[in-house]
């Protein structure tokens, strides 16, 4: 089910412009990685490049290998809409699809890829939603509209929509950006749920979340305005935020950055 | 609007210097009030005068209710206040100078178009009645309106579309910005070169008589552009996430136009399509070079002349009799009619199809 993603040399560009450069690391399956770093340092990007997200922004271009398993996701015969269904995403700002119900965003997946039996895909929504924590919020009001959900309810429709097409990876972009502390909690220990199955990426900017729900944690930074962010270094979580081996880490965490 | 800001106007200039909040204002209903005297001074000015045209009158109104409204705020409640509504009764103004004409015009042809307008005149042809006869009917130019605007419809819509999300969705770099600026020269096609564009094509080259589907051609070339800019607009409209989001569930991307990007915004489309259709259901010009028009009713737009609603208002008019002038305005009143159903209709899909919030 989870797979382990081996990246290697991998640099991206927005037209000429270079966004990160040369980042290798290991993603472990079955596991929860954190990406820190401050604004602008490439970690948005460098998850889009991940399930080849990136190439949909105009402009952007990718250098260098991604291995999911055994198969490079920038291999010559892959094609990028497979990734994705093998790669899911969650986005930093929920986004429901507005015309349609809780019951046919969580389908939208299975149904927009040809799969429309009704009995398989009420099984589907119901598991999906119960693996994002939102059924009983939900179970009575399938058939309205998504976008009246509050806004965490909304962004656990969006893991659940994601989770529905059973992928081997689930990518994060700054998940709780958007919402309370109530709301963040429950996507919170829905992580901690999620990577008994999935493996799981997610991008932060709060220091505690990343201590709180990851495995490991990288930390890209950039060295100046224009320049392209860079991976500085990737640890356990633990050794990250008590005895990191890079002085840019420590002063990060610690607050004492810039 | 809490109590303690609205004190009667008695009470003349605010304090001067005193950092108060609160200070006089004039009661909600002044705008009224300095109206309903702007408009008896108006009339009194116009009367006592001896002006005989109504618009003059109108318009010493209307400058003595912007004036009057501007000079009492500025003597109640200060400068900044004065200002604030001197814009608003100069938009309120302006907003009444807009509706005059448009109302009038519907005054005018609602009296002079129910004279004739009935059952039989719906439902008969002008058949074989002379100008100067009473009698007759509109049947065969609802007919040919109804199957030259489809047709065209038919035509306009499906490219219109299709180029559209060639624009937002595809098109990058020099084909893009032309075909942009093509459907915008496009936009600005007076409708007599549209329909000589289809003349010279049509029927001197290629050689066909004049139909109603000739005329269709030329009002699809009519429509198409309009249709291109509506749904460009409300394709951008589209917010990227929506895209995104289903692009990363593993959706390929004509399928997320399809159910994504095109449902997100049927309520927009939909409109621009409709006041597409309601331009063209007014054009004069193609039809007369191209359908030629027929006081019978021919059901097929493939072969020989057609009516269609402008058309007979323009040739009924044109006969210049007392009954074709009545028959004239009878059917520009039902042309009109047929626009506004057809835009309470658009309006009635937008918002059906609008995206939900509700919960």
């Amino acid at each position: 089910m989870a797979k382990r993603i081996d990246v290697s040399g991998l640099t991206a560009y927005y037209g000429t412009h270079k966004a990160i450069e040369d980042i290798s690391m290991t993603v472990e399956p079955r596991s929860v990685t954190a990406f820190i770093g401050p604004s602008g340092c490439g970690k948005s990007t460098y998850l889009r490049t991940l399930n080849r997200m990136h190439e949909v922004t105009p402009g952007g271009r990718v250098e260098g290998k991604v291995m999911l398993d055994d198969e490079d996701l920038y291999g010559s015969s892959v094609d990028p809409v497979a990734v994705r269904r093998t790669i899911g995403m969650v986005f930093q700002r929920p986004n429901p699809f507005p015309t349609m119900s809780i019951y046919d965003n969580v389908a939208a997946g299975l149904r927009l890829n040809g799969k429309t039996k009704k009995a398989d895909l009420s099984d589907v929504v119901e598991k999906s939603l119960r693996g994002a924590n939102l059924w009983n919020e939900v179970k009575d009001r399938l058939n309205k509209p998504g976008s009246g959900l509050s806004g965490g309810q909304q962004q656990r429709l969006c893991i659940a929509r994601a989770i529905a097409v059973e992928p081997q990876v689930l990518l994060m972009d700054e998940p709780c950006s958007a919402l309370d502390p109530i709301s963040t909690l429950a996507i919170e220990d829905l992580i901690g749920e999620l990577k008994e199955r999935f493996t799981i990426v997610i991008v932060t900017h709060n220091m505690q979340q990343a201590a709180r729900v990851s495995d490991r944690t990288a930390f890209f930074n950039l060295e100046g305005v224009g320049r392209p962010g860079k991976l500085v270094e990737m640890d356990e979580t633990e050794r990250i935020f008590s005895n990191p081996s890079v002085q840019d880490t420590e002063d990060y965490i610690s607050g004492r950055f810039g | 609007m809490s109590h303690a800001t609205t004190t009667p106007a008695a009470g003349g200039p605010a304090p001067g210097a005193t950092p108060r909040l609160s200070s006089a204002r004039l009661p909600r209903w002044t705008p009224w009030v300095v109206a309903l005297g702007s408009v008896a001074a108006g009339c009194a000015a116009g009367l006592a005068a001896g002006l005989s045209s109504k618009v003059q009158w109108g318009l010493i109104a209307g400058l003595l209710f912007v004036v009057a409204n501007f000079a009492l705020t500025a003597r109640v409640q200060g400068r900044r206040q004065a200002r604030d509504r001197l814009a608003t009764s100069l938009v309120w103004a302006s907003f009444v100078l807009a509706l005059i004409p448009l109302l009038s015009l519907l005054w005018v042809t609602v009296e002079r178009g129910l004279k004739v307008l009935d059952g039989y005149f719906l439902s008969h042809s002008m058949g074989v009645i002379a100008d100067a006869e009473t009698g007759g009917g509109i049947y065969h130019a609802i007919v040919g309106t109804l199957e030259q605007v489809g047709l065209a419809t038919l035509m306009a819509v499906p490219i219109g579309l299709l180029t559209a999300v060639y624009l937002v969705e595809y098109g990058t770099g020099k084909l893009a910005k032309a075909v942009t600026f093509f459907v915008d020269v496009m936009t600005g096609i007076p409708s007599i070169v549209a329909g000589l564009f289809i003349f010279s094509f049509w029927i001197m080259i290629l050689g066909f008589q004049p139909s109603g589907f000739a005329g269709a051609l030329a009002l699809a070339i009519l429509m198409m552009p309009v249709v291109v800019r509506s749904t460009e607009e409300m394709l951008k409209l589209v917010p990227n996430e929506l895209r995104e989001a289903s692009l990363a569930l593993g959706v390929p991307k004509w399928r997320t136009i399809l159910k994504v990007v095109l449902p997100t915004s049927v309520g927009g489309i939909t409109t621009g399509v409709m006041l597409a259709v309601a331009r063209v259901a007014g054009e004069t010009a193609p039809v007369l070079l191209l359908v030629w028009g027929n006081p019978l009713i021919n059901m097929n737009p493939f072969e020989q002349g057609q009516s269609s609603l402008p058309l007979y208002v323009y040739q009924q008019y044109a006969a210049g009799q007392s009954a074709s002038i009545d028959r004239a305005w009878a059917a520009a009143l039902v042309l009109i009619a047929f626009v506004m159903v057809l835009n309470l209709a658009a309006r009635g899909v937008a918002r059906w199809k609008a995206p939900k919030t509700g919960r």
